[in-house]
């Protein structure tokens, strides 16, 4: 597009980005900060997430783009749109297809590969935000990794309910050292975090945070001894592909209690369905 | 600092601008033992505790600690994270207002369990029992380990303070008015557990306190101070009962007898 530097961003910015995002891959979780910019779309859609893509988008990438793990919503079409028309890149709904996959609130139910970056949206990348509102201590208890109090905070939802109430966005320990904040992905997602092939960033536009998961790095939710971690998952299949292990949405079809479950993950869903039904 | 001490600190100065809080102060503290600092308000009893704690840094002079391996260590010497492990496993804090130390929107379990939390502990089951455990010594009934601390009375309060301190079994504690703002017969009680508790962990006090009545109760040995000067220092009873300081002889004399 004329006017615009490759992927809207200047190339001064990519590179203090890069630099952060380089940090942030050599300690696994620690939030990095960085000078966020203005981006042309309201906070809280997603601009730590696009600054980060531009940052990292080349001439040849493929990119997709999933918002509560569908292709087709409107932060998901207007940030694919976004970087067609800025960079030029080829866009993608196929997980498979894509070098670059930028989301918000899921990870795909495609297993994702060496050669793939995934850019997670952070609203709040502080773990520790709502148990200690000062970001001076939240900051020493990184450094001295004293994460004693989020572990009173499950101890709280254990007393009180019977089990870790925390069903998105659900602490985890990465590389055991670091308490990360893995973005408001559903708690079932966060095991597909440990160990992925592909590399992970995170990217907080408002806060101005950048942090990352290298390939291969040990990420494990905190719990428990005598109450593990548990996958909790809506008990249905996809009423459109019978998916029984995919991670589901819950669709109001009319005003009469009527409902449906069907697969968040739109391609996952999608490639699972007989040719043409789809 | 003498062979069997604990914690011991030597001419401690500290000015606030003119005002001399600490002008000198020398101080010892055995293990076990419960000393009590007592004097007038702005006599320096408070920031004295906050040189031993290390929460204030002196102007001058040092003070030593001796851990649980024999080894001596400078407490304003010691690196941050080091001293933070202390007060959170060896060293216990009691505030006089348990607000400032208790979490008000966590459960009396959870207050009482964070310091295990705090230390590695990971077994629900193990940390709510202890829990329990140290609800009932310090006499607040077991069903109410998943109530919230502001639904507790204010002695209530300073007792699940206390066995929020105690339950990671620290060897020293710091008190600072313990029994401030307690009505007198809640007061009793409180003494009473205090000293209970402390005789049978045989874990060591430093308790700063404007009562001489709370002094001879709890302490074994005494330590008087007057504009940040330590004017007089003995066994409790010696110094109650035949004060040598004008100062002291002063503040005897002057408690109300019922």
């Amino acid at each position: 597009m004329n006017g615009y530097n490759f992927a809207y961003l200047d190339e001064q910015t990519k590179r203090m980005i890069r630099r952060a995002l380089l940090k942030a891959v050599t300690i696994p979780g620690h939030q990095v900060p960085f000078g966020s910019r203005e981006m042309p779309l309201p906070y809280g859609w997603g601009t730590g997430g696009i600054q980060v893509t531009a940052s990292i988008l080349g001439r040849a990438d493929v990119l997709k783009v999933i918002d509560q793990g569908a292709d087709d919503t409107t932060n998901a079409v207007s940030i694919r749109r976004f970087f067609a028309r800025t960079a030029g890149v080829a866009t993608t709904t196929r997980t498979a297809d894509a070098s670059v996959i930028q989301t918000r609130h899921r990870i795909p139910e495609t297993l994702l590969r060496e050669d793939q970056i995934i850019v997670y949206q952070v609203p709040q990348p502080e773990p520790l935000s709502k148990l200690e509102p000062s970001r001076a201590e939240t900051r020493r208890m990184h450094a001295l990794a004293e994460y004693g109090l989020m572990h009173v905070k499950l101890y709280e939802d254990i007393a009180r309910i019977g089990a870790v109430t925390i069903s998105y966005d659900y602490p985890v320990m990465v590389n055991g050292r670091h308490l990360m904040s893995p973005s408001p992905i559903p708690a079932f997602d966060t095991p597909k975090m440990d160990g992925m092939a592909a590399l992970q960033l995170f990217g907080a536009g408002r806060e101005k945070r950048i942090y990352a998961i290298p390939p291969y790095t040990s990420v494990k939710p905190l719990d428990f001894e005598d109450h593990p971690f548990r996958l909790t998952r809506a008990p249905h299949a996809c009423a459109l592909c019978g998916a029984g292990d995919s991670y589901l949405d819950e669709v109001v079809t009319d005003d009469r209690g009527g409902r449906m479950w069907v697969c968040s993950d739109t391609d996952f869903c999608a490639g699972r369905q007989p040719a043409g039904a789809a | 600092m003498s062979p069997d001490a604990l914690l011991s600190a030597r001419g401690l100065r500290l000015s606030f601008g003119r005002i001399d809080a600490l002008d000198g102060v020398d101080a010892e503290v055995f293990p076990g033992e419960v000393l009590a600092v007592v004097g007038e308000s702005g006599s320096g009893k408070t920031t004295l505790l906050h040189a031993l704690s290390g929460a204030m840094c002196p102007d001058a002079g040092a003070v030593s600690y001796r851990g649980p391996d024999g080894a001596v260590q400078d407490v304003h010497r010691m690196p941050a994270p080091a001293l933070r492990a202390l007060h959170r496993s060896d060293w216990g804090t009691v505030h006089q207002d348990p607000r400032q130390s208790l979490r008000m929107a966590v459960s009396a379990g959870g207050n009482v369990g964070e310091r295990l939390m705090a230390q590695g502990a990971r077994h629900y089951g193990d940390i709510r029992a202890a829990a329990i455990d140290w609800l009932r010594e310090v006499e607040i009934a077991a069903d109410r380990v998943d109530d919230l601390p502001r639904t507790f009375s204010g002695g209530m309060l300073q007792r699940l303070q206390i066995a929020r301190t105690l339950v990671t079994q620290p060897r020293l504690v710091f008190m600072d008015e313990p029994t401030g703002g307690l009505d007198v017969s809640v007061q009793a009680r409180l003494l009473d557990l205090i000293r209970g508790l402390v005789a049978r962990l045989g874990v060591a006090v430093v308790l700063v306190t404007h009562d001489i009545a709370v002094a001879r109760l709890l302490a074994r040995r005494i330590v008087v101070m007057r504009a940040g000067r330590v004017v007089e220092t003995g066994l409790t009873d010696q110094v109650l009962d035949d004060p040598q300081h004008p100062y002291t002889q002063l503040l005897v004399s002057s408690v109300l007898h019922a």
